[in-house]
């Protein structure tokens, strides 16, 4: 039981990286990675967010949509759910906690339109996780997201003293960065399973 | 048909329970709001430039609202009509503002100064002035690798034969280039008026100036001798302007033997 647990995590952070593996949420990933602080900011508020979306859209999918014969509805109703949530979380972090409200700033409304929450709670239902397995794997999904976003923000910040070539500066050397280090994550297959075999 | 019914009824009951629920939270967490901040906000430009000395609009905004500051000009790029709506807002009478642009006092160009040596390091003024003094001849003249163009946020400056010149047009005399410059080479000049300015900075002695740069200020005192106002004065072998004083009569520039004083009258075409 812990041992598939640990597999779902270890998975979701290493060898299916949102990001950098299934490719999910890239705009925040080339968006915010420019500086190592607003990186984690970022991050910290995706992996809430994840857990929080999956433990509410969880019940929802199962008690309403599944009884109901509507699993074509999942996107819309989990578009709504999430926005409504990221929503909410923002009113009541305003209120009670604006140290962490201004250090988050305008990264907890961008992740409303973040294809990786939406991505993380539909894969959900589509591996057929339970309850727990769900929030493992987004934990480790979110994780995920903040292993690549540190790793690339350190990245970038190294190529900002590099003589890059005048075509190739800006976007285009962080495209061909972003890539190179996604290949790297390919490194990590295989490793999971032979870890818990 | 019920299945259809029961998907709309679901999806809108969802939709429902998560308007409200968003509605209840707003009314419920609700954060009262500094009204007067908002309204200040609203007046000012938004470039969040910082040349007021807060961080960025929203917290001169604030600082305004909670009393911290009562001066309510501190904003260069707004100017005098913003002035003017944050003393309204705030019930305060403002003082004037000058407006002012940035320049580049420096004439070092190629044709007034040679290279020393040839530089192929970081295209920084910072970086290259810390080998030997920068690659051109005169140590206190203008690099022209760009370090004020890459801080403007306006994109007002621009590099012309060698020297870092300013568009007066698109400057907004946010301080940003003043304060990137290595060589504290420019400074704000009042706009709309005739006034002399010291186009350099050179504090060597009068011979070595001469042999560093065809046009930099050797020192010599004709303009103070030539100023009826007694607006110039040297100060280390160079001259400087005391723009309060001085009415642009241009006797300074009349006098000058090598040409570094110079008669402006900046002007905002836009």
């Amino acid at each position: 039981m812990t041992k598939e647990l640990f597999s779902i995590l270890l998975t979701a952070i290493l060898t299916q990286n949102f990001v950098l593996a299934k490719f999910l949420g890239i705009c925040p990933f080339l968006g915010v990675s420019k500086k190592l602080n607003t990186a984690v900011g970022m991050s910290a508020a995706v992996i809430f967010v994840m857990a929080l979306a999956t433990a509410v859209t969880y019940p929802i999918n199962k008690f309403l949509l599944v009884k109901n014969d509507l699993e074509y509805l999942q996107t819309i109703v989990f578009i709504l759910v999430i926005a409504a949530l990221v929503q909410l979380v923002e009113i009541i972090l305003k209120k009670y906690m604006p140290p962490l409200y201004n250090a988050l700033g305008i990264y907890l409304p961008l992740i409303t339109t973040n294809c990786a929450v939406l991505g993380v709670v539909i894969l959900n239902v589509d591996e057929g996780y339970n309850f727990i397995q769900s929030m493992f794997n987004s934990m480790g999904a979110g994780l995920g997201f903040m292993l690549a976003m540190v790793m690339f923000a350190g990245v970038r910040e190294r190529l900002e003293s590099c003589d890059v070539p005048k075509f190739m500066q800006g976007l285009p050397i962080t495209l061909v960065a972003a890539s190179l280090v996604s290949v790297s994550f390919l490194g990590f297959t295989g490793i999971v399973e032979n870890i818990f075999a | 048909m019920s299945q259809i019914i029961i998907a709309v009824v679901i999806v809108a009951v969802i939709g429902l329970i998560a308007g409200l629920g968003l509605a209840v939270a707003s009314i419920v967490f609700a954060v009262p709001v500094d009204e007067k901040a908002e309204k200040i906000r609203a007046c000012l430009p938004g470039a969040n430039c910082g040349a007021c000395g807060f961080t960025g609009c929203d917290g001169y905004a604030a600082a305004l609202s909670a009393g911290e500051t009562s001066e309510c000009n501190l904003c260069t790029p707004g100017g005098n009509d913003t002035a003017k709506q944050i003393g309204e807002i705030m019930g305060l009478s403002v003082g004037k503002i000058t407006p002012m642009v940035a320049a580049v006092m420096c004439q070092g160009n190629r044709t007034n100064v040679e290279d020393k040596l040839e530089y192929s390091g970081v295209h920084s003024c910072k970086m290259a002035t810390q080998l030997f003094g920068g690659p051109k001849n005169c140590v206190y003249g203008c690099i022209g690798f760009g370090d004020c163009a890459e801080v403007c946020p306006y994109d007002a400056i621009f590099i012309c034969d060698g020297v870092a010149r300013i568009n007066p047009d698109k400057c907004r005399a946010c301080k940003k280039c003043i304060a990137a410059c290595p060589r504290q080479l420019i400074d704000l000049f009042p706009l709309d008026t005739t006034k002399a300015a010291v186009l350099c900075r050179n504090h060597d002695k009068g011979a070595q100036t001469r042999k560093q740069c065809k046009a930099g200020c050797i020192g010599c005192m004709k303009c103070v001798k030539a100023c009826p106002m007694e607006a110039v004065s040297i100060n280390n072998f160079c001259a400087t302007v005391d723009y309060d004083k001085c009415i642009g009569c241009g006797k300074c520039h009349e006098a000058c033997p090598v040409g570094a004083i110079d008669i402006y009258t900046i002007k905002k075409h836009f």
